[in-house]
C-alpha cells in the first residue's frame, strides 16, 4: 500500500506491504540503516527512533501506523556534521564497544532526558530498561547520558559544561 | 653500535577516546546486514522442531510454488559438500581419537537438536522466503531426546550418534592421577563438592548474518559476514568445502556487532548461503532472528563437575582432583572438543601452588544446540570450579577466604602448573591486596551489622584467577591438538606523504582495534594517531591473519610493533644516505631522524617521500618504499590474572539477591589504552554477574525444547542489575611478547561468578548454591530453614 | 510476519464495522504484544483495524467520582497525566512500571485489557479498583470482564472504549518482576476504601483474582504481617521456568504485605 513518511525532516512516498514494519522500511526502503535490528520480541531497543520526538521501538511498529508523524533517526541528530551533544558524550565517555545498540541507546537516552531533562545515574539506569547492549555493561553508557544530558542543558542556557548536576 | 632508542611513549597506554566511535555515533557503522547487492534475493530456513527425530521425507513442492521463491534446497542438493570439520582433535585417555558424530550442513537423514537447518528457501524478499518455508511440509519421526548432560552420559539414554555409543565424544585426563590418590591419602583436610556451569547464550546484539555472492568481474565469491576471524573461515571454505579456490574467494567481515566467541566459528547457515548463492546465481542473504539466534548460535559453557581439594592442617592445597561431564550438544562445534580440555584442565592450578591436579572430563553429546567458545570458553568454567573449592574450604576449615588464598599464592615466577602451562609472570599477591582495599574487605563486618539492622542478609566473596591469552604458540597449540597455526600478522604501509596503514589480521567486533593500533603506531613512528588507519576483516585486502578470540590482540600488536621496527631499521639506512652519514649512527625518536654527525635532521614525513621518490640513496643496494610485514608467533601464552570482590544483599522474603558493590583488580600487564581495558572488564563483568545471577540456557529434559529461546525468557543483564564497579589495575609485564600485554577482554567473565556466589554462600551460611542464583533457589533456602526453625 | 490487510478508521462506528465484517479482522491498538506475537507467526489475522484515529476511544479526564481514560491512552500518558497521578496515584505509578519506557510510549490500556494477560498489571489494578469497562455496547465491572487466561467478556467484534476508574487516594501496587521479561512473576494491588480493603493478585498463573481472605483479615484489623497465616488458595497459582507455583504464592502474600507499607496507606 502507498504511504507517506516524514523522516529526519524529509517527506517520503512508499509503495510497501500493509506488514512492513516501520524498522524495515527505514533500512530497506529509505536506506537509513543506522537503526538496528536485535531480537523479534521488542526487548532489546537497538530498533528505538523517536516518534513525534518520544523514543519507540520500530520493530514494534508498522510503517503504515507512522503515517502522519514525524520519525526521527539516529541520522537525524548530527547537524551539518556536527555530533549532537550525547552522541559527544558517547564518544567522550567509551559509551559504546561494538556500536550495535548504540543508536538505540542514544535515541533512548534522549528520551530520558527529555521526560528528565538532569537525571541522576539512578534514574537513567531505571530508565534505560528497554535497551540492552551486550558489550559495555552498561556503565560508561550510563554515564555518557548523564553527560550528554549536562551538555543538553548547558548548551540550552549558554552555561559552561562541568557546571551542572548530571555526574 | 648503539641500541635502538625506545620510542617515546606519548599515546600508546594512554586513554585517548576512540577513532572509529564516529561513524557507530551517525548510525553510519556498516555490518552485514545494512548491505544489498544489486539483484538481492533472502534465505530462511526450515529448522528441526524437534530435539531428536529422524525426516522421512520432505515435500518442497507448495514451497516452490509460493509467490517470489527462487529454489527451496533442501539436505540432498547439499549432499557434495563433506561434513561440518571439528578443528581440535581430541584423544582419549586409552589413546582413541574422539568420536565425531557427523554433522551435515543441511540434515539429510535425523536431526538432533531444535532449530538444525532441514532446508533453506531463497526468494525474492525476506517475507517471500519466511512465507515459502512455512510451506515446507516435513514428515518427522520422533525419536527419543536428551538434553541434560548427565541424562545423556547415563545407561540407557538416547544415543545421538551411532559411533559414539554412550554419547561419548571422549574420555579425556590431563595431569597426575596417582599424585593425587597419594596426596589425599595424606591430607588434614579433603573437601568435595558437585557443581553445575550453567549453559549459556552469547547473545551478541547484532545476530549472524551472512550475504554471498558470485562477482562475474572479480570471478570470485564474495561473501559478507559478521565473523571474528574472515580470514581463517576463508581457508575453510576454501579447503573444506571447496566453495571456490582461496584466490576466488573474499570475504569480508565489515562491522561486527558483538561476538564473544559466538562469532568465531564455522556454522553450517553460512555455508549453506554461500553455497546456494553460487548455485542460484543471485546474491543470497540470511540475517539471524533472535530467536534463530537462540536456537543455533553455539552455546558457552554447561559442565556438570565433582572436585575434590585436599589440604594440610594449616590450609594449604595438596591437590585437586576434577571429574567433569561436559555437554558438547548434538554436534562437534568448530573448536567445542578444545573447550572442556585445554582451555578448562589446563587452569585448574588457579593461582595457587597445587602440587598434584587430575581432571578427567568426558564429552558428551546431548540434543542441544553445539557448544562452543564463550567469553572465556573453558577458563571460566575453571576458574569457577577452583574458586568455589576454595570458598568452600575456607568455609570448612574456618579461615578467611583472603587468607586460605594468600596461604597458597603463586610467588616465583616462571612457574609450571601440573597441568601443562608456564604461567609467565604475576604478582599475585598485589593482586589480592589491592583488591582487598578496593573492597574495603576488613570494613565487611559493620557493613554487614547495617544491612541485618534493615533485615538484609549480607555476604562478600572472592574469586582469584589466572587466565590464558594471547592465542598462540603454534607449536604447542600443534602437539596439544590444534589444527591450524595461530599466529598473527600485520602489514605497515607507510604512503609516500607519511600517513600509514596497517593492514591487520586481527578483527575487532568492539574491542577498538583501530584506536589502538594506532596508538601504538603513532607512537613508533612519532605521528598523530589521525595520520594511522588500520584495516581489518577484508581478506582482498589483508591475506594472512587468524582473527579476534581469546583476548590474542597482543599477538596482532606485536607483529605491528615488528613490522614498524622493521620499517625504522629500513628507513635509518636511507636516512644515513640522505643526511651523508653512517647508517649506524642515525637515530630515530619523537619523528626526527639525526645523527651526532650531523645537524640535519629529517622528519618521518619528509623520510617517507624520499623512501618513494628513491633518489639520494642507491636503489640497488635499498629497495624504494617502505612496506614491512610480520607474522609473531608468540614463544608462550600470557597469563593475565586478578582478584574480584562481590558484596551481595539478599531480601530474605523474596531471595532476591542484589549485588551492592563489586572490585577488580587485574592484571593484564601493560595495557594499550586503559579507557578501553575499563571497558572490556565492565563488560566482561557484566556477563559473569549475568551468569551468577540471572542468565540461564533451559532446555525441557524430555523433549529437548529450548524453553529460553527468546529475551522474553533468558534474562539478559540490563542497565539496572547491577551497580558501579570498583577497578583497578596491577601490571607484570608478560615476557612473552614484545609488548608486555596480556589480554583483558575475559577477565569479568572468569572472574565475576565463583566472586558472586561466594558471596551468596556467606550470606546465606551455606557450602554451596547453583548458578544462576535465582531469588527462588534462595529462597528455597530460606524457606527450608524456616520450616527448620518453626 | 504473515500478510494482512489494513485500515485506518477515524470514527467507531467505521471500526466496528470492519471488525464485524470479517471475523479473522483483530484491532490494533499499541500493538506492543499483537506486533511481536504476529512476528512469531502465531497470530496471522487477515486485517489489522488500527484504532490509532478513532477520537471517540482517546482521553483523560477527571469524571464523577475517579477518572475517565480513553482506551486507547498509552501507559506513558496514564503515568504521566496530572489527573491520573492526583485521584489514582498507585495505578499512576503502575502505569509507569509496565514494560520499557518505548513500550509505554505505544502500548494503550485498551489493548492491555483486551488481551488480559495472566502476568499484566492492569487487571490487578481495575480488578481491586473496582473499575468499569466501557465498550461500544455496554459496561462491564472488571470482576465480570476477567474472565481467564487472556480470556475476557468482550464478544467478537467488541471494542474497549474507556474504562472508568474510582478515586483512589489509599493504593498502591508492588510488583516483582520477571527477570527477563519483566512482567509480573507476581504483582499485587491493595487497595483502601471507607469499605474496606480490596486486593487483587496478578502473574499467579491463572489469571488475576481478589484475595478476598486477605481482605476479610485486614478489614477486621490484620496487619501485613498477619497475613502469612492468612488463607490463599494454591490452585491459583501454577508454575512454569520462572517461578514454582508455591513461590509464587510466597511472593504475593510479601506483595501485598509491601503494599500495605506504601506509604499511601499512612493517613
Amino acid at each position: 500500500m502507498e504511504m507517506r513518511l516524514e523522516v529526519n525532516g524529509t517527506a517520503h512516498r512508499l509503495d510497501l506491504p500493509e506488514r512492513t514494519l516501520l524498522v524495515h522500511a527505514l533500512r530497506d526502503q529509505l536506506r537509513l540503516t543506522g537503526t538496528h535490528i536485535g531480537c523479534d520480541t521488542s526487548q532489546c531497543g537497538a530498533c528505538t527512533v523517536h516518534l513525534d520526538g518520544v523514543a519507540v521501538k520500530s520493530c514494534t511498529m508498522l510503517a503504515v501506523q507512522a503515517e502522519g508523524r514525524r520519525i526521527t533517526t539516529i541520522e537525524g541528530l548530527a547537524k551539518d556534521g556536527a555530533l549532537h551533544p550525547m552522541q559527544l558524550a558517547f564518544h567522550i565517555h567509551h559509551g559504546l564497544q561494538c556500536g550495535y545498540c548504540t543508536p538505540g541507546m542514544i535515541m533512548a537516552g534522549l528520551d530520558i532526558v527529555r521526560r528528565h531533562p538532569r537525571p541522576d545515574l539512578g534514574t537513567i539506569r531505571a530508565e534505560l530498561e528497554g535497551n540492552l547492549c551486550r558489550c559495555t555493561g552498561y556503565h560508561n553508557i550510563i554515564r555518557a547520558i548523564a553527560a550528554g544530558a549536562e551538555a543538553m542543558a548547558a548548551a540550552a542556557t549558554g552555561e559552561r559544561p562541568g557546571e551542572g548536576q548530571g555526574q | 653500535m648503539n641500541a635502538p632508542p625506545a620510542p617515546p611513549l606519548r599515546k600508546f597506554g594512554t586513554a585517548v577516546p576512540r577513532l572509529e566511535d564516529r561513524r557507530f555515533l551517525m548510525g553510519a557503522g556498516n555490518y552485514v546486514d545494512d548491505q544489498l547487492f544489486p539483484g538481492q534475493t533472502w534465505a530462511a530456513f526450515v529448522r528441526s522442531p524437534h530435539g531428536h527425530a529422524a525426516i522421512r521425507s520432505i515435500d518442497t513442492r507448495a514451497a516452490r510454488a509460493a509467490p517470489g521463491v527462487i529454489a527451496v534446497l533442501t539436505g540432498a542438493d547439499f549432499a557434495s559438500l563433506p561434513p561440518m570439520p571439528c578443528g581440535w582433535m581430541i584423544h582419549s585417555r586409552d589413546g582413541e581419537p574422539m568420536r565425531v558424530g557427523e554433522r551435515r550442513v543441511v540434515a539429510t537423514q535425523r536431526v538432533r537438536y531444535v532449530g538444525e537447518p532441514v532446508a533453506v528457501v531463497i526468494a525474492e524478499s525476506r517475507d517471500a522466503a519466511r512465507d515459502a518455508a512455512d510451506l515446507v511440509e516435513v514428515d518427522w519421526d520422533e525419536l527419543p531426546a536428551v538434553a541434560d548432560v548427565a541424562a545423556a552420559a547415563a545407561d540407557g539414554a538416547p544415543e545421538l550418534h551411532a559411533n559414539a555409543p554412550g554419547n561419548l565424544a571422549f574420555d579425556w585426563e590431563l595431569g597426575d592421577s596417582a599424585a593425587v590418590e597419594a596426596a589425599m591419602a595424606r591430607s588434614a583436610h579433603c573437601v568435595t563438592l558437585t557443581l553445575r556451569n550453567n549453559r549459556l547464550v552469547p547473545n551478541a546484539i547484532e545476530p549472524r548474518a551472512i550475504n554471498a555472492r558470485w562477482d562475474p568481474v572479480e570471478e570470485k565469491l564474495d561473501i559478507r559476514m559478521t565473523h571474528q576471524n574472515p580470514i581463517g573461515m576463508r581457508m575453510f571454505y576454501a579447503a573444506v568445502y571447496g566453495l571456490a579456490a582461496e584466490h576466488r574467494l573474499r570475504i569480508v567481515s565489515p562491522d561486527v556487532g558483538g561476538g564473544f566467541g559466538s562469532k568465531a566459528h564455522n556454522y553450517p547457515e553460512e555455508v549453506a548461503v554461500a553455497f546456494a548463492a553460487k548455485l542460484v546465481g543471485r546474491p543470497v542473504k540470511w540475517t539471524a532472528e533472535r530467536t534463530e539466534a537462540f536456537l543455533t548460535d553455539a552455546h558457552g559453557r554447561d559442565h556438570l563437575s565433582t572436585a575434590t581439594l585436599a589440604l594440610d592442617p594449616d590450609g594449604r592445597f595438596l591437590a585437586l582432583r576434577v571429574d567433569t561431564l561436559a555437554a558438547m550438544g548434538a554436534y562437534l562445534s568448530s573448536t567445542g572438543s578444545l573447550i572442556p580440555t585445554y582451555m578448562y584442565a589446563t587452569m585448574l592450578s588457579g593461582q595457587y601452588a597445587i602440587p598434584a591436579i587430575h581432571c578427567r572430563t568426558r564429552a558428551i553429546y546431548t540434543n542441544t544446540a553445539p557448544v562452543d567458545a564463550y567469553r572465556g570458553a573453558g577458563r571460566p568454567e575453571a576458574a569457577y570450579l577452583v574458586e568455589r573449592m576454595v570458598g568452600l574450604a575456607a568455609r570448612r576449615l574456618a579461615i578467611d577466604e583472603a587468607e586460605i588464598r594468600r596461604r597458597n599464592l603463586i610467588r616465583h615466577f616462571p612457574y609450571r602448573t601440573p597441568v601443562e602451562w608456564v604461567y609467565d609472570s604475576g604478582n599475585y599477591e598485589a593482586g589480592l591486596d589491592q583488591a582487598l582495599a578496593l573492597a574495603d574487605w576488613a570494613g565487611f563486618p559493620a557493613r554487614k551489622a547495617e544491612a541485618a539492622a534493615r533485615g538484609r542478609l549480607r555476604g562478600i566473596g572472592m574469586s582469584a584467577y589466572v587466565e590464558a591469552c594471547g592465542i598462540g604458540p603454534s607449536a604447542i597449540l600443534a602437539r596439544l591438538g590444534a589444527g591450524a597455526g595461530m599466529w598473527d600478522s600485520a602489514e605497515v604501509r607507510v604512503h609516500p606523504a607519511g600517513t600509514v596503514e596497517v593492514l591487520s589480521g586481527a578483527h575487532s567486533h568492539g574491542q577498538g582495534h583501530a584506536t589502538a593500533i594506532a596508538q601504538l603506531v603513532a607512537d613508533r613512528f612519532g605521528i598523530p594517531m589521525e595520520q594511522v588507519s588500520v584495516i581489518q576483516g577484508d581478506t582482498d585486502r589483508i591475506q594472512a591473519g587468524t582473527g579476534t578470540y581469546g583476548s590474542r590482540a597482543s599477538v596482532g600488536m606485536s607483529a605491528t610493533a615488528r613490522a614498524c621496527d622493521r620499517i625504522i631499521e629500513k628507513a635509518k639506512r636511507i636516512a644515513g644516505h640522505l643526511l651523508a652519514v653512517p647508517a649506524e649512527t642515525v637515530d630515530f625518536a619523537d619523528g626526527l631522524f639525526a645523527s651526532a654527525a650531523t645537524n640535519a635532521t629529517l622528519s618521518f614525513g619528509e623520510l617517507a617521500f624520499a623512501a618513494h621518490a628513491a633518489s639520494g640513496f642507491p636503489t640497488d643496494e635499498i629497495e624504494p618504499g617502505l612496506v614491512a610485514q610480520s607474522f609473531f608467533d608468540p614463544p608462550n601464552f600470557t597469563f593475565p590474572s586478578g582478584v574480584h570482590v562481590a558484596e551481595i544483599e539478599i531480601d530474605p522474603e523474596t531471595g532476591q539477591t542484589e549485588v551492592v558493590g563489586f572490585a577488580a583488580a587485574d592484571d593484564f600487564g601493560v595495557l594499550a589504552n586503559p579507557m578501553i581495558v575499563e571497558g572490556q572488564v565492565m563488560g566482561g563483568v557484566a556477563q559473569g554477574l549475568g551468569q551468577a545471577l540471572l542468565e540461564t540456557c533451559v532446555y525441557d529434559p524430555e523433549t529437548a525444547q529450548l524453553m529460553t529461546a527468546s529475551f522474553m525468557d533468558y534474562a539478559m543483564p540490563r542497565a539496572d542489575s547491577f551497580p558501579e564497579l570498583r577497578l583497578g589495575f596491577g601490571c607484570t609485564p608478560s615476557p612473552s611478547n614484545p609488548l608486555g600485554m596480556k589480554g583483558c577482554g575475559e577477565a569479568g567473565a572468569i572472574g565475576a561468578p565463583a566472586a558472586v556466589i561466594n558471596a551468596v554462600c556467606h550470606a546465606l551460611d551455606i557450602d554451596h548454591i547453583d548458578m544462576p542464583a535465582t531469588a527462588e533457589r534462595v529462597w528455597e533456602i530460606l524457606e527450608a530453614r524456616r520450616r527448620e526453625q518453626g | 510476519m504473515h500478510a494482512f490487510a489494513y485500515c485506518r478508521p477515524a470514527a467507531l462506528a467505521d471500526a466496528l464495522r470492519e471488525l464485524a465484517a470479517d471475523a479473522e479482522a483483530r484491532p490494533l491498538a499499541g500493538g506492543q504484544t499483537l506486533l511481536p506475537v504476529m512476528r512469531a507467526r502465531l497470530a496471522a489475522p487477515s486485517r489489522l483495524v488500527d484504532l490509532a484515529r478513532v477520537r471517540e476511544l482517546t482521553g483523560i479526564a477527571a469524571a464523577p467520582g475517579g477518572l475517565r481514560l480513553g482506551a486507547m491512552e498509552t501507559h506513558a500518558a496514564i503515568a504521566e497525566h496530572p489527573a491520573v497521578k492526583r485521584l489514582a496515584p498507585a495505578l499512576a505509578r503502575l502505569a509507569g512500571g509496565i514494560g520499557d519506557p518505548q513500550v509505554r510510549n505505544r502500548g494503550t490500556i485498551g489493548g492491555s485489557l483486551a488481551n488480559n494477560d495472566p502476568a499484566a498489571c492492569y487487571p490487578a489494578a481495575l480488578l481491586a479498583l473496582g473499575a468499569a469497562i466501557e465498550t461500544d455496547r455496554r459496561t462491564l465491572a472488571a470482576e465480570d470482564f476477567f474472565t481467564g487466561l487472556f480470556a475476557t467478556a468482550l464478544a467478537p467484534g467488541e471494542l474497549v472504549v474507556a474504562v472508568q476508574v474510582p478515586a483512589a487516594p489509599a493504593a498502591a501496587y508492588v510488583k516483582f518482576p520477571q527477570p527477563a521479561s519483566r512482567f509480573a512473576l507476581v504483582g499485587a494491588f491493595v487497595l483502601r476504601t471507607e469499605a474496606g480493603y480490596r486486593v487483587a493478585i496478578t502473574g499467579g498463573g491463572m489469571g488475576v483474582f481478589r484475595w478476598t481472605e486477605a481482605e476479610a483479615a485486614l478489614d477486621s484489623g490484620a496487619t501485613g504481617a498477619d497475613l502469612a497465616g492468612v488463607p490463599l488458595d494454591p490452585e491459583l497459582f501454577t508454575g512454569d521456568l520462572h517461578a514454582s507455583a508455591r513461590y509464587r504464592r510466597a511472593l504475593a502474600r510479601v506483595a501485598v504485605a509491601r503494599a500495605l507499607a506504601d506509604p499511601a496507606f499512612a493517613a
